[in-house]
């Protein structure tokens, strides 16, 4: 089995605007050094002169007509909203 | 029966309505289901039935009309509930329904019930559900496969005539083959995911369960088309997939492929003599069988697991507890709300794809693990196109194994994504795959075989596993609950 890798976990997690526990931390870093150990495997392929592929059938630039249509209703919109008041999400202060 | 008026939509609907409050409590497949929504939606199939009889049309009934087709949780249905079986979307209700939603909808059919899956579609045995694991309806202790174990464990138990499923590694095909019903990923771009929560935007396909070939071509049939709403369905006609089958199945011999890296170290010698017999099955129907190979295919999984996690990352920023799903008690500002909303939200298997997908992407390991991974995504696609130079189809088991025990990988994440090993390269290429029965273990545990097709040659796809089928009872028979 190759060297686990480091994953860097406490960045990692601030990028990813994840809160972990220490167990969480402890676990992860096991087991996702082990992932990474395996996809190791791929440095030995030759990828020189290999385009990528970002999609199996590439689409570019789909464009739509630029046409207003009927969307959701403002109640519709905040039916999911964990708090509202007067059609608008509320959020805690963000300026002081 | 039902356009002939032998049997109502409602006669149907209640009847599959008793057989799931019967079993549901032993398999599990369901988070939640509506009875009154699922009769209201029946009675309106038998209004359309009476006055198509009444006008002498009977036969032009809707494709699906009255047949109740379960729906996995990540697929939006108006006015129901919407969870991914994640607690960050506990309590989520759609707002609008799902493109292949509507389609069911006006091709007759009923929406029923909202089933299992591992947490975001993540995961191969749909142990990773907040809300239970589903069990397998052919043995009880044991996983259905994922992560659309509840579209495939309804289907197997009676629970649902057919189904709808997400496959982004294998999601559809190996819980089917794990439950010993039909199960087809279509070519990327084929079905509109329009109202599937995303999971892998450049892999995720959805897709139907049927107890037959011929129900899946039906269902497939009746999801598939362009749509504006989803820029990577493509735009090409159609089939009528049924009507092909048939054409194709009148004496048609295909030239079909066995790739000798699917059949190497970690194949259960059971699962590898059932697929064997079962390529025996297609000589005897006189198709040719070469060995091609597809060299890159101890590669797919890294790359998936890469390519696959840096897209969950990315799809999954979304959840941020502001404008829907879990919002953290208890926060002082808004920048917390996003770190204890999330952490609260989402569970383990979820967690470590977010964190390994934002880690290939993040600066400084960009180039040597998401740029590499998708090079060699080229080098797997370019395998399967120069095998189908030389064949029709290729035919490989679905899973390594048949279905293992609950626990049993839970603690492993790499183990559990070994797993995937002979449904990952498909959705990488792209490719239309389909899960047929093809046998049981000595144990009584179902065995796959899975048919992979070329790109929008779902009909062919299709008359390759029909013509399999016919050959055998394997999906007529049914678990004993």
């Amino acid at each position: 089995m190759p060297q686990p890798v480091d994953i860097k976990l406490d960045h990692v997690a601030n990028l990813a605007r994840l809160d972990l526990t220490p167990e969480e931390k402890a676990r992860f870093a096991t087991q996702l050094g082990d992932v990474l150990a395996y996809v190791a495997l791929l440095n030995e392929v030759d990828v020189s002169g290999v385009e990528p592929t970002a999609h199996a059938f590439p689409v570019v630039n789909v464009w739509a007509e630029d046409v207003p249509e009927a969307g959701l209703s403002p109640e519709d919109a905040l039916r999911n909203a964990p708090e509202k008041r007067d059609n608008m999400f509320v959020v805690p202060k963000v300026v002081e | 029966m039902l356009a002939a008026g032998e049997l109502s939509a409602v006669e149907l609907m209640r009847a599959v309505i008793e057989r799931t409050k019967d079993v549901d409590a032993r398999v599990g497949a369901f988070n939640s289901f509506d009875e009154a929504d699922a009769l209201a939606q029946a009675r309106a199939c038998d209004e359309r039935l009476a006055r198509a009889r009444a006008q002498g049309a009977a036969a032009r009934a809707r494709p699906l009309e009255g047949i109740p087709i379960g729906i996995k949780d990540v697929i939006s249905v108006a006015g129901q509930p919407l969870t991914a079986s994640s607690r960050m979307l506990a309590g989520f209700v759609s707002p609008y329904d799902a493109t292949v939603t509507r389609k069911l909808k006006e091709a007759g059919a009923i929406c029923w019930g909202r089933l299992n899956l591992d947490e975001f579609a993540m995961g191969s045995s749909t142990e990773n559900s907040a809300f239970g694991t589903t069990s397998n309806p052919w043995a009880l202790d044991r996983v259905p496969g994922g992560s659309s174990g509840g579209s495939a464990a309804a289907v197997a138990a009676g629970e649902a005539v057919a189904a709808l499923g997400s496959d982004t590694g294998g999601s559809i095909r190996q819980p089917a083959a794990l439950c010993s019903v039909v199960g087809l990923k279509p070519t990327y771009g084929r079905v509109s995911r329009y109202g599937l929560i995303a999971f892998a935007s450049s892999l995720d396909q959805i897709g139907p369960f049927a107890r037959s070939v011929d129900d899946a071509a039906l269902v497939l049939g009746a999801i598939s088309g362009h749509d504006r709403r989803d820029s990577t369905s493509v735009d090409l006609p159609v089939p009528d997939f049924t009507a092909g089958m048939a054409e194709q199945a009148s004496g048609r011999k295909w030239r079909l492929g066995i790739p000798r890296e699917y059949f190497g170290e970690g194949l259960d010698p059971e699962v590898g003599s059932a697929v064997e017999a079962a390529i025996d099955e297609y000589r005897g129907l006189g198709c040719e069988v070469l060995e091609v190979s597809l060299p890159h295919t101890k590669y797919a999984i890294g790359a998936y697991y890469i390519i696959a996690t840096a897209e969950c990352s990315s799809n999954l920023a979304r959840y941020d507890g502001v404008r829907y799903g879990n919002r953290s008690k208890g926060t002082s500002d808004a920048i917390d709300i996003y770190f204890k909303s999330r952490a609260e939200g989402f569970g383990p298997e979820v967690k470590r794809r977010i964190i390994l997908g934002t880690y290939v992407l993040s600066s400084g390991y960009y180039d040597a693990y998401y740029l590499r991974a998708q090079k060699v995504r080229t080098l797997i696609r370019r395998d399967f196109l120069e095998a189908f130079a030389h064949v029709d189809a290729i035919v490989t088991p679905t899973s390594p194994t048949a279905a293992f025990r609950k626990g049993e990988k839970a603690a492993d994440p790499l183990a559990m994504y070994l797993n995937d090993i002979y449904t990952i390269g498909v959705n990488l290429a792209g490719l239309p795959g389909i899960s047929i029965p093809c046998g049981f273990t000595r144990g009584g545990l179902p065995i796959g075989l899975q048919v992979i097709g070329q790109p929008f040659k779902e009909t062919e796809l299709l008359a390759v596993a029909g013509a399999y089928e016919r050959r055998t009872d394997w999906g007529r028979r049914r678990p004993r609950l």
